[in-house]
């Protein structure tokens, strides 16, 4: 009986509880301190209440914002088709249907490799002019678009297709830069290995992936894209190295 | 013993032939020969008389007649173009049953009770068949199909042999013992002096039964004139056809697809009614200048009348955009259901198979748009080249059979495969450190080590890392298809990887790692 008192109490206490960051937090924060702070708040207060996050591999799913890709958000990435399988390659191999347009150069072998399942992938390789109608009914019925505009496209049809993509839930990648996307991911710092002076073949690479959203400091990591067993993950750091390190 | 049916049947000699000649509108006495597995299938009567005959081999028929036509046989086409005389026929006298496209059978009984004589329904017979054009058909009445199909087939000059009732045995009497189509039997009987069906039809049937069996007993009464064989007549298929002839022509892709939408609608409503789905037609357009296109279309569910529109929208843009103009104007468009289903198995669940279904619809919506090729799911197949390996199937398609993917292909290049797989390879160009042209000679030896390359004819990247050359030598037994190239993978300064392709001395970039 006495437990149960206890737990109203804890309910009703609750509300009136000060919030513990205020009281920890050192008394006058730097200015830069704050704007990281307001911008984490932000980042964390989501623009709709329910945003979901569809699968997303899990290398990739700790740098973007929200902790994974978003039901209805825009991504863009920087020239890599790598990179946008290891983004494809989560939600098709949890079901999603995926859609490349605009895309005739899709490795459908390396797709295939990478995870993605081709029974639930359709490439429309040249849309023409109708990219952004195309892209829009695709994007009525599958779960991730990938588009390349061939051109900038105007506001307001940007805006009409993140209205569209918002009311179905899909997500949007696109190859290249895109006035209201969630995050942009580039890769840097390339390094393959297997292959010497006319000896060897490619066998995997290591790379610095940075997604830079809107809100907040671009966060990266070194990843194999792919590791010589051809999948997708974090390089691991050795903790004593890093210890001697710092 | 059941009781003999009076029979007529009717027989136009070297059917295959004139299904040919109507088909392919080729002249009547043009010299021609169909080929089936490379021996003569059925020849014309002018080939015939230069000496062209039933399963000589190609060569022996064009050494006799070197202006001969050669055409390979198709079975479907003698079917197809038997179909309108059966329709003829069937208005003359009913109850058609066919025996092989070229030969029909039909009950004697009541025509000539009609037409009041055998001659004069079997006269009737061969006017209908005049009136399509077809001369030089046969007709035979006799007691059962076998007496009769053998009446029609006498050499009598007379296009009519009647064969009185009860007179089927002496008419077969002197004929020999292969017309009853038993290689095995015949040589047997002939070894045992028989030659002739009357001497086969002496023999006592019990002894025929307990040394031949059932089917020499059944050979027997065939060649007694005692064929208990039945006609069975043909339930004539239901119309299903959708068919709009356009006068004028129309000369618009739009005009023909909205002139055509009432009948696709029709052409729907109709298969419905006879609890019929639709899962592949066969388009045929005809057109002003005397084109047919054909073609045929799948669907992974069923056809709606709107798909049907579409599909005939894709076949006469071909390549083109929705408004453009054909080269000729549409005079007559005809959609055949080619394979149909009942509609049991194909209702949607009670609660609607969900998901894929919605899918298909939003992608066909993006093929009106773009073309049935616009729209495409993936495979990969067997082959060596990244191109070769890539399958491309328009949405709705079945997966055509290739080479297979599981082989074990020698000579593929390893894993990671490459993530940018251009369309066409970009020209490209690599260099030594001197700034000479690297090239690989006739014995896959490097002139020089590759120290820059330029993919793109603008800038010129220093190599970090290479492999190669990778030889690879295809099919070289077909001059079309064969294939030599040298393959180098390199890494540039910024760290992407290339596949670079070195063909006949000219370097191109196939695809990227990036």
């Amino acid at each position: 009986m006495s437990a149960a008192i206890d737990i109203f109490e804890c309910m009703f206490e609750y509300g009136a509880m000060p919030p513990a960051a205020a009281t920890l937090e050192s008394p006058a924060p730097s200015g830069e301190r704050v704007r990281e702070l307001q911008a984490r708040i932000r980042q964390m207060q989501a623009t709709r209440l329910d945003t979901r996050i569809i699968p997303t591999h899990p290398a990739l799913a700790s740098l973007l914002p929200g902790g994974g890709l978003k039901e209805g958000a825009t991504y863009s990435i920087d020239h890599s088709a790598t990179l946008l399988m290891a983004l494809l390659a989560g939600p098709s191999a949890a079901g999603s249907w995926c859609g490349v347009v605009g895309v005739p150069e899709f490795g459908v072998e390396a797709a295939q490799r990478f995870g993605i399942d081709l029974e639930r992938l359709v490439l429309v390789p040249h849309p023409g002019d109708q990219w952004l109608g195309v892209t829009a009914a695709i994007a009525d019925v599958l779960g991730v678009v990938v588009t390349r505009p061939p051109r900038r496209a105007n506001d307001s049809s940007v805006s009409r297709l993140t209205a569209r993509l918002r009311q179905r839930g899909a997500t949007l990648i696109v190859l290249g830069p895109w006035p209201q996307s969630e995050a942009m991911l580039s890769l840097s710092e390339s390094s393959w290995s297997g292959m010497g002076q006319g000896h060897g073949h490619l066998s995997a690479r290591q790379v610095t992936v940075t997604v830079s959203s809107r809100v907040g400091r671009p966060r990266s990591a070194r990843m194999w894209l792919p590791d010589p067993q051809g999948q997708f993950r974090e390089v691991e750091t050795v903790p004593y190295l890093q210890e001697a390190a710092g | 013993m059941t009781a003999l049916t009076r029979t007529i049947v009717l027989w136009c000699p070297d059917w295959p032939i004139t299904a040919a000649v109507r088909a392919r509108s080729l002249a009547a006495d043009a010299p021609i020969a169909l080929i089936d597995r490379g021996v003569v299938f059925a020849c014309s009567a002018t080939a015939r008389r230069e000496g062209v005959r039933r399963g000589q081999r190609l060569r022996d028929a064009q050494v006799r007649c070197p202006e001969i036509v050669v055409l390979p046989y198709e079975a479907a086409l003698d079917s197809r173009a038997f179909e309108p005389v059966i329709e003829v026929i069937e208005q003359t006298m009913p109850g058609v049953q066919l025996v092989r496209p070229g030969m029909c059978a039909m009950r004697a009984q009541g025509p000539a009770r009609y037409y009041g004589g055998e001659e004069e329904a079997a006269l009737w017979l061969l006017d209908a068949l005049g009136e399509l054009g077809i001369h030089g058909s046969r007709v035979g009445v006799a007691d059962g199909p076998f007496t009769a199909e053998h009446a029609a087939r006498s050499t009598k000059r007379a296009r009519i042999t009647i064969v009185p009732e009860g007179t089927a045995a002496e008419f077969l009497a002197p004929m020999p013992l292969r017309v009853l189509g038993e290689a095995t039997l015949a040589t047997l009987l002939l070894r045992l002096g028989i030659g002739t069906l009357g001497e086969f039809s002496r023999l006592d049937s019990l002894d025929v039964e307990a040394r031949f069996g059932g089917q020499g007993a059944r050979l027997h009464a065939l060649a007694s004139g005692l064929d208990s064989q039945p006609v069975i007549p043909r339930v004539p298929p239901e119309e299903l056809d959708g068919v709009i002839a356009f006068e004028p022509a129309l000369d618009r892709v739009d005009q023909v697809a909205f002139g055509f939408r009432a009948s696709a609608d029709r052409f729907i409503q109709r298969l419905v009614a006879a609890g019929l789905v639709c899962t592949s037609i066969r388009i045929e357009i005809d057109s002003e200048s005397g084109d047919i296109s054909e073609r045929s279309w799948l669907h992974p569910h069923s056809f709606t009348a709107a798909d049907v529109v579409d599909r005939l929208r894709w076949q006469l843009q071909g390549s083109g955009t929705s408004d453009s103009g054909l080269s000729s104007g549409v005079t007559r468009v005809r959609v055949v259901p080619e394979s149909v289903d009942a509609i049991g198995n194909h209702e949607q669940g009670l609660w609607g198979t969900g998901h894929d279904e919605r899918i298909h619809h939003g992608l066909s919506r993006v093929q009106s748009m773009l073309g049935h090729g616009g729209v495409l799911t993936t495979a990969v197949g067997g082959g060596r080249t990244l191109r070769d390996r890539e399958k491309l199937i328009p949405w709705g398609d079945r997966e055509p059979a290739g080479k297979s993917a599981t082989q074990p292909w020698p000579g593929q290049l390893p894993a990671p495969a490459p993530g940018t797989v251009f369309e066409a390879p970009l020209p490209a160009a690599v260099f030594a450190a001197d700034d000479s042209a690297v090239d690989v000679d006739d014995r896959g030896i490097l002139s020089a080590v590759p120290s820059r390359f330029s993919a793109d004819n603008r800038t010129i990247l220093p190599i970090s890392a290479w492999a190669g050359p990778w030889p690879i030598a295809e099919r070289w037994w077909d001059a079309d298809t064969s294939r030599t190239a040298n393959r180098f993978q390199v890494v540039d300064e910024t760290g992407t990887a290339w596949l670079l392709v070195l063909e006949d001395h000219l370097w191109w970039a196939e695809a990227r790692y990036d």
